[in-house]
């Protein structure tokens, strides 16, 4: 958005999520599609210049918002320098106010080198720490590229929950040649281990992967349906019983441990994208409309990322307002990925539109009444059997 | 023009892959007709579809100029013959167009089921028959016992039979001087009233309607007015010429002679085959025999994949009738398939070229519904009908009697095959006729009712005789039969795409196949779905897709939230091309996949 057009965006009850994209890997690792990179070297002085003059651009433009969470993500941003870290934490507390409760998640990778600087990310304000674990196995973390062994981990892991207040880290299941019995005994160790949270991920092959290339040869095969659904439902009754219920469809905490930054995006709040290929979603102020909500969207690329903003001050690739029905959409697809569901009331304020115009009734009431869906305390659900097949209920609900 | 001593008018009966096409090749070369330079293998399949599965479809004529031994100058016309029983009625009209007939068979493989029935046509229609064994360069070749053979099964002399070698050309100008010694001259009177044969019709981008005829009595002259005898329709001929195999313009064509003419004339289907040409001034005064027209016996429904493609599936079909008038078209439209054609044709291999050529000269993506047969059906009331789709099939309640056709089928098998042949026509409600053996081969004669055949016995008589077994078969009669209709339900909703008439005895087998296939086929939903066959309102066989229970997205955060909405989208995109039954929809690519199966 450039400063001709300086929308002001308006306040979504004032609270903004700050999301910052590190791009860089060491390597690629065969099952990942998202935007990570791997590079000889990086000009860490070049991108700290440009991730902070990106959150300068829309600071201008988002006046008056309390800060609740900032995420570091990417790529893999435990590689990034803890001082950049340290500067980004600076100057969104000098752009705006912050919330006392401030969370602020790095991700991370559990090898020793970068565990190593886990110290310096706390001291830089990191609040939370998100390990991406994988697996506790040795084959299996082979398997899936990763550059940790089992006891690097469990190290990693330890050292976190030294340095931070909250941690968490992610585990895939449902791997090839997994059976369901090692994901149980894989799993129990994991609850013994985390502290309030844990990411649990049933493997997904993306299109353009390694995986999917293996996929399609034929060498490489996900467990058919009824397997898959298995290991699903295995997973939400272990972990209810261990006191770290799913709170989304992949996301498990004790309760008053979720993860506040994701649960921005799944309650369709507010977020801002910072860094190559990040996305935002910010409501503005329309001269005498309704406020208009924006979509946001950064070049993926990193170099490209990092010439716009040089030149513009922004690395935006697209900015659309979005219309009711994609707000619809989102919303949907969003919320009903969360146990608590989506608020109708809130739908009604993001959306514009009351939510039996948004949805055909008789296909609501259908769902309702098969089970895959509940409507209680002014919010729609879905069920355990519901959000174990959500896109098909989207498709559903929304045709 | 020729003097008729001078003239030889011949047919080629082959195989499929017992070397016509080489050998009519190698005939223009040696006289002439084209430079070597000019040779495409197989000059007379002039479609690609022809020259891919090494069958000729339309029938064609080529005119060769052959200088004998003795230094006098023949013209020999040779007409080609389609090989395969579906266009045993285009044989008939090119039999008809000439006095003998070379009979090739392969010295490695023998004679086979086609080759009988065309020669056994050709002795019908007078011919004199020259016996070649072709392939002699093969090791595998056993001139002797073919010759043998052809004795046993066909009941022809072959003594006399010619041994060469199309491929390298061995023995082919012995062909030539036998075709001028051993084969009758045509005759006719030059003076006499104009009486030409219509031989075959069909559209040519550059000539417009192209006439193929044989001259009996008389002389065809461009610019004379000519009149058909059946259609009474009258033209003057704007040109006549001869195919060598070029495109060669003459004057005239008098008696004995081949060629073709052109007038004004718009549609191939005003042209009647087997009609008589006369002149309009000075008309003879009795029309030649003619034929039988043919019609089509084996119908199915072909709708496109794609709904937008109806217009064109409609445009194609109509260009394809321009030289195909054997099959016909009509509209129909399908819940399940939406809109299309029911097609009828003269046997399966036409309904799979006709369909074929839809798909590669018109780049159109179909699909076929089960092959029927034309059913009499005679009502309670009295009534009569005749029905070739099951969809049309009247309440059963109402039905005094059903009969089918039945066809007598001849197939020729090494014996060591023999036994599961004769099991498959057992298993198929066959009636055993005649069974005979020539040497280490069996010829079987079954009376087989037609629906059997459409439905899986080539694919099983090629498979149960590892493709040594060779089948023909002409239509018989029509009989009384227990049939019954068979329809598929989804969630209690008929599929009348999927439905099928059946002998009684096969209806729950085929039932209970089609709903495994689609228990298979179908993804599953929300809900459950209950895929039945009933015969009225009697289920006999049920499967049941069971319901889903996991199709997630493991990871969704912010920035995927576009991403995912285009999975969203994808998905919804999915649903409307699903067609609704009951309270559930099911993907058009099921019943798709359903039918395709089936072809196999």
């Amino acid at each position: 958005m450039g400063a001709a057009e300086a929308a002001e965006y308006v306040a979504d009850r004032g609270r903004l999520a700050v999301y910052i994209h590190w791009p860089f890997c060491r390597s690629k690792c065969p099952y990942c599609d998202f935007n990570s990179h791997v590079r000889e070297a990086v000009d860490a002085a070049r991108w700290r210049a440009a991730l902070l003059r990106e959150l300068d651009h829309f600071a201008t433009q988002l006046p008056g918002r309390l800060v609740t969470s900032v995420f570091f993500g990417g790529g893999t941003p435990s590689l990034m320098e803890p001082q950049i870290a340290a500067a980004l934490i600076e100057r969104i507390a000098n752009h705006w106010s912050v919330a006392d409760d401030l969370e602020v998640t790095l991700e991370a990778n559990p090898t020793s080198s970068e565990a190593a600087n886990f110290r310096a990310f706390r001291a830089a304000g990191v609040n939370r720490i998100s390990l991406g674990v994988q697996a506790l196995d040795d084959a299996a973390l082979r398997l899936l590229g990763r550059e940790h062994d089992r006891a690097e981990a469990t190290r990693a892991i330890a050292l976190a929950q030294r340095v931070a207040p909250r941690t968490t880290f992610d585990l895939i299941y449902a791997r090839p040649g997994q059976t369901l019995a090692a994901w149980r005994a894989e799993l129990d160790e994991a609850l013994a281990i985390a502290e309030g949270h844990l990411s649990l991920y049933q493997l997904t092959i993306e299109k353009g992967t390694p995986f999917h290339a293996l996929q399609r040869a034929g060498s490489l095969a996900l467990p058919p349906e009824d397997q898959a659904a298995a290991f699903f439902e295995v997973t939400q009754d272990v972990t209810e019983r261990a006191g770290l219920a799913a709170y989304e469809i992949s996301n498990h905490a004790a309760p008053g441990q979720e993860c506040r930054h994701n649960l921005s995006y799944w309650r369709y709040e507010d977020y801002l994208g910072v860094g190559p290929g990040a996305h935002g979603r910010l409501s503005v102020a329309r001269a005498g409309g309704e406020p208009a909500l924006m979509a946001i969207r950064n070049h993926a690329k990193p170099e490209t990322w990092l010439e716009a903003v040089q030149r513009d001050s922004h690395g935006n690739a697209e900015t659309h307002a979005l219309a009711r029905d994609e707000r619809v959409e989102e919303m949907l697809m969003m919320g009903l990925r969360l146990g608590e569901g989506v608020s109708l009331a809130r739908f009604r304020e993001r959306t514009g539109l009351s939510f039996e115009r948004a949805v055909p009734p008789a296909r609501l009431a259908r769902l309702l009444e098969a089970g895959f869906l509940e409507m209680s305390e002014g919010a729609l659900r879905t069920t355990p059997k519901g959000r174990a097949v959500l896109n098909t209920l989207l498709a559903e609900l929304l045709t | 023009m020729t003097d008729l001593a001078h003239i030889r008018n011949f047919a080629i009966i082959a195989h499929i892959d017992h070397g016509k096409s080489t050998l009519a090749d190698r005939m223009i070369e040696l006289c002439g007709g084209l430079e070597r330079r000019e040779m495409t293998a197989q000059v007379l399949d002039s479609m690609e579809i022809e020259r891919e599965r090494g069958i000729t479809i339309k029938a064609q004529t080529v005119r060769l100029d052959y200088q004998a031994p003795d230094g006098e100058h023949y013209v020999l016309n040779l007409v080609d013959t389609p090989g395969h029983v579906d266009f045993a009625y285009e044989v008939s009209r090119s039999l008809a167009a000439c006095e003998g007939s070379l009979l090739v068979v392969d010295a490695s493989q023998g004679v086979e089921a086609q080759t009988l029935a065309n020669t056994y046509q050709a002795v019908e229609n007078d011919h004199e028959i020259i016996p070649v064994l072709n392939k002699i360069d093969l090791s595998a070749a056993e001139p002797e016992r073919i010759k043998q053979q052809i004795e046993d099964v066909i009941g022809i002399d072959a003594s006399g039979a010619l041994p060469i070698s199309a491929k390298t050309g061995e023995g082919v100008t012995e062909v030539l001087s036998a075709l001028v010694q051993r084969l009758p001259a045509p005759t006719g009177e030059r003076e006499a009233p104009l009486k030409a044969l219509l031989v075959d019709s069909w559209y040519d981008p550059y000539l417009g309607v192209v006439v193929l005829v044989r001259v009996h009595d008389g002389v065809l002259t461009k610019r004379m007015a000519v009149r058909m005898m059946a259609t009474e329709a009258l033209h003057e001929i704007e040109r006549v010429g001869v195919f060598t195999p070029k495109t060669t313009m003459v004057e005239q064509l008098g008696p004995g002679e081949i060629g073709f003419i052109t007038a004004s004339i718009k549609d191939v289907a005003d042209c009647r085959i087997g009609d008589t040409i006369t002149e309009q001034r000075r008309p003879t005064a009795e029309a030649l025999p003619g034929f039988q027209p043919s019609v089509p016996v084996v119908f199915c429904g072909l709708f496109p994949i794609d709904a937008a493609d109806y217009d064109r599936l409609r445009e194609s079909l109509a260009k394809l009738r321009l030289n195909d008038a054997s099959f016909v078209h009509d509209p129909e439209t399908s819940p399940a398939l939406g809109f299309g054609f029911r097609c009828g044709f003269l046997g399966l291999l036409h309904l799979e070229i006709v369909q074929e050529r839809l798909s590669r000269e018109f780049d159109l993506d179909l699909v076929a519904t089960a092959p029927s047969v034309i059913y009499r059906v005679a009502l309670g009331s009295g009534e009569r009908i005749e029905l070739h789709n099951p969809a049309d099939m009247p309440d059963p309640t109402k039905i005094r009697a059903i009969e089918e056709p039945w066809i007598k089928a001849t197939v020729l098998v090494p014996d060591d095959y023999l036994g599961p042949v004769l099991a498959l026509c057992e298993e198929k409600r066959g009636e055993q006729l005649d069974l005979t053996y020539a040497g280490s081969r069996a010829m079987v004669v079954y009376r087989l009712p037609l629906n059997e055949v459409v439905f899986d016995f080539y694919d099983r008589l090629k498979s149960c005789s590892r493709g040594y077994a060779s089948f023909d078969y002409q239509l018989d009669d029509y009989r009384e039969s227990e049939l019954v209709k068979v329809g598929i339900l989804i969630n209690g909703e008929p599929v009348d795409a999927l439905s099928m008439i059946v002998h009684r005895n096969q209806a729950e087998g085929r039932g209970r196949a089609i709903c495994l296939r689609l228990k298979e086929l179908i993804p599953r939903q929300l809900f459950k779905i209950a895929v039945q066959a009933a015969i009225g309102g009697k289920i006999i066989a049920r499967e049941t897709v069971s319901a889903m229970r996991k199709d997630v997205t493991a990871k969704c955060y912010g920035g995927d939230v576009s991403r995912k909405r285009k999975l969203l989208d994808r998905q919804k995109r999915g649903k409307k091309r699903m067609r609704q039954f009951g309270n559930v929809e099911i993907p058009q690519e099921a019943f798709l996949a359903a039918l395709k199966m089936g072809e196999k």
